[in-house]
């Protein structure tokens, strides 16, 4: 018997490629309940890939993906419903419906997904979109008028409008500036700190994770290449962890580039 | 050389039978979600207000041209064996059972499935798609089915606007230009009219609403690739809908109509 509770999310085996690109290659992670796992790697790795099959967006080739001891690959749209009402996902674009006005994006899945009256669901709304320092007037508008780095808070508050156990945060802080990257951080650690969420955040941003990992994972070439606390990280001993935190351009991950 | 020519058929063919089955999935997929609560009323309402009310005007205008085009070419075909008399009778009979749906259903698809498939289409590339799926929603109960049956129930009403219109046409070309006696026009139009003709050329154009918003959600679903690949989602709509306006129009008149 191992010591350790089971895991809330365990992958197992992942394949998934696109047109014969091989993406994701066995790709193997657990991620335990209540903790902050960040993903870390290079741009167009397949960690955006990865989520979208941990959600059933995408369809794996191979692998097994279990959520509470639970398989979730292949399994019906009841079930995959039922599932979708304990997650929540920030889309790398934000993902916001052009046709419904703020407020109404961010209590979406509170009136649609669960039934919350109206009233009630703008109330909430508008304090998630205080959260992320929105006020009441940006409630009002369309994404369309938004900046887009205000979109990606409004998506952000979507995301975390219903409490949901399991929240997925696909680059957070890109495009923010600086400070607001910190109050969106800090809105990170305090669902998983207070509301008890197992949260897995996809990021480029080496302070942001920092700030908000409990443990880090970096894939590179379809795999899971290296994990640990995010105390390990400077000290990993591997080459192409050690290259990505320092974002060094020399080292054993060769970006297909030539000079001009 | 042969080979590689008969290979070529055979790889379009099964193309062809792959996208068929596609297609026949997403209407299944489509049929099943009917019987899935809940049913978003206000979102079937607003489809048929855009799809019925701000469609008024253009196949309005159509059928009102194609109505007086069809008196005077009429007219001129038979004043050449005399037979003038039957130009009311014509131009009635062939907007109600013909040209009125053909038209309203290539107007619709012209105007409504491109802007389905380019708005559906837009929401797949940009991942709106996924996060209803994420928000626990039905992108087919959501999405999909409302713009089928606002097409399924919507273009009949527009297509009797059209027929009105298009026999107002000859009228108007009839008695102004061609120096018919408005009373015996009107007769004329009666006297050869079934309810037949117009009730069966409304269950035409019903067929053909569905075509062209199963089009456009067909296309706009399965899109990739970006604003691209929106565009290209926004042609195929527009042209396959119309290609199967003109094929399933053949098929049910030979099957109302022939005897
Ligand atoms: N729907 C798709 N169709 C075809 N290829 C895809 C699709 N989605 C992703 N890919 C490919 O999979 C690879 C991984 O994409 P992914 O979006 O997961 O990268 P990423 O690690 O999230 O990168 P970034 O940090 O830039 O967001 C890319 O090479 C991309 O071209
Ligand atoms: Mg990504």
């Amino acid at each position: 018997m191992s010591a350790h509770a089971a895991p809330k999310i365990s992958v197992r085996g992942l394949e998934k490629s696109f047109d014969g690109k091989q993406v994701l290659n066995g790709l193997d992670l657990d991620i335990a309940e209540g903790e902050s796992l960040v993903v870390i790697g290079g741009s167009g790795t397949g960690k955006s890939v990865l989520v979208k099959c941990i959600l059933g967006l995408l369809r794996p080739e191979a692998g097994s993906i279990r959520i509470d001891g639970a398989e979730t690959v292949g399994i019906g749209w009841a079930a995959r419903q039922r599932l979708m009402r304990r997650i929540g996902m920030l889309f790398q674009g934000g993902a916001l419906f052009d046709s419904l006005k703020v407020w109404e994006n961010v209590a979406f899945g509170l009136i649609e997904g669960r039934g919350v009256e109206r009233n009630a669901a703008q109330e909430v709304a508008l304090s998630k979109l205080a959260a992320v320092g929105l006020g009441r007037e940006v409630g009002e508008l369309y994404p369309a008028e938004l900046s887009g780095g205000m979109q990606k808070r409004v998506a952000l508050a979507r995301a975390i409008a219903a409490e949901p156990e399991i929240i997925f945060f696909d680059e957070p802080t890109t495009g923010l500036d600086p400070i607001m990257a910190d109050v969106i951080n800090d809105l990170i650690l305090k669902c998983v700190r207070d509301l008890g969420a197992t949260a897995v955040s996809i990021t480029h941003d080496m302070v942001s994770t920092k700030k908000i990992a409990d443990r880090i994972a970096m894939l590179h070439q379809g795999r899971i290449i290296w994990q640990g606390r995010k105390e390990e990280i400077d000290r990993s001993g591997n080459p192409f962890v050690d290259q990505f935190v320092h974002g060094r351009a020399e080292g054993p991950i060769a970006m297909e580039v030539r000079a001009l | 050389m042969i080979f590689s020519f008969l290979a070529a058929i055979g790889a379009g063919f099964l193309a062809f039978l792959a996208a068929t089955g596609r297609l026949f999935l997403f209407v299944l997929s489509s049929l099943a979600a009917l019987f899935r609560p809940p049913f978003y009323f206000r979102l079937l309402l607003r489809q048929v207000v855009e799809m019925g009310y701000f469609s008024l005007p253009v196949v309005g205008l159509t059928a009102l041209f194609t109505g007086m085009v069809l008196a005077l070419q009429s007219y001129v075909g038979f004043a050449r064996f005399n037979a003038e008399g039957s130009v009311a009778t014509v131009v009635v009979l062939s907007m109600t059972r013909e040209l009125g749906p053909v038209i309203g259903g290539l107007m619709v698809a012209g105007r409504v499935g491109a802007a389905i498939a380019a708005e559906i289409g837009t929401m797949r590339v940009t991942d709106q798609i996924d996060a209803l799926t994420t928000l626990s929603t039905d992108p087919f109960r959501y999405l999909v089915l409302p713009r089928l049956l606002a097409g399924l129930i919507t273009l009949p009403f527009l297509v009797l606007v059209a027929d009105v219109l298009g026999v107002f046409g000859g009228f108007l070309v009839g008695t102004y230009k061609l120096g018919f006696n408005p009373a015996g026009y009107l007769d004329q139009t009666h006297q050869f009219l079934e309810t037949r003709d117009v009730v069966l050329g409304l269950v035409k154009a019903s067929v053909f609403g569905f075509i062209v918003a199963l089009m456009g959600c067909y296309q706009g679903y399965h899109s990739r690739g970006g604003a691209e690949g929106v565009g290209q989602a926004t042609t195929h709509a527009v042209v396959s809908a119309s290609v199967l306006i003109l094929l399933s129009d053949y098929l049910l008149t030979q099957a109302f109509f022939a005897r």
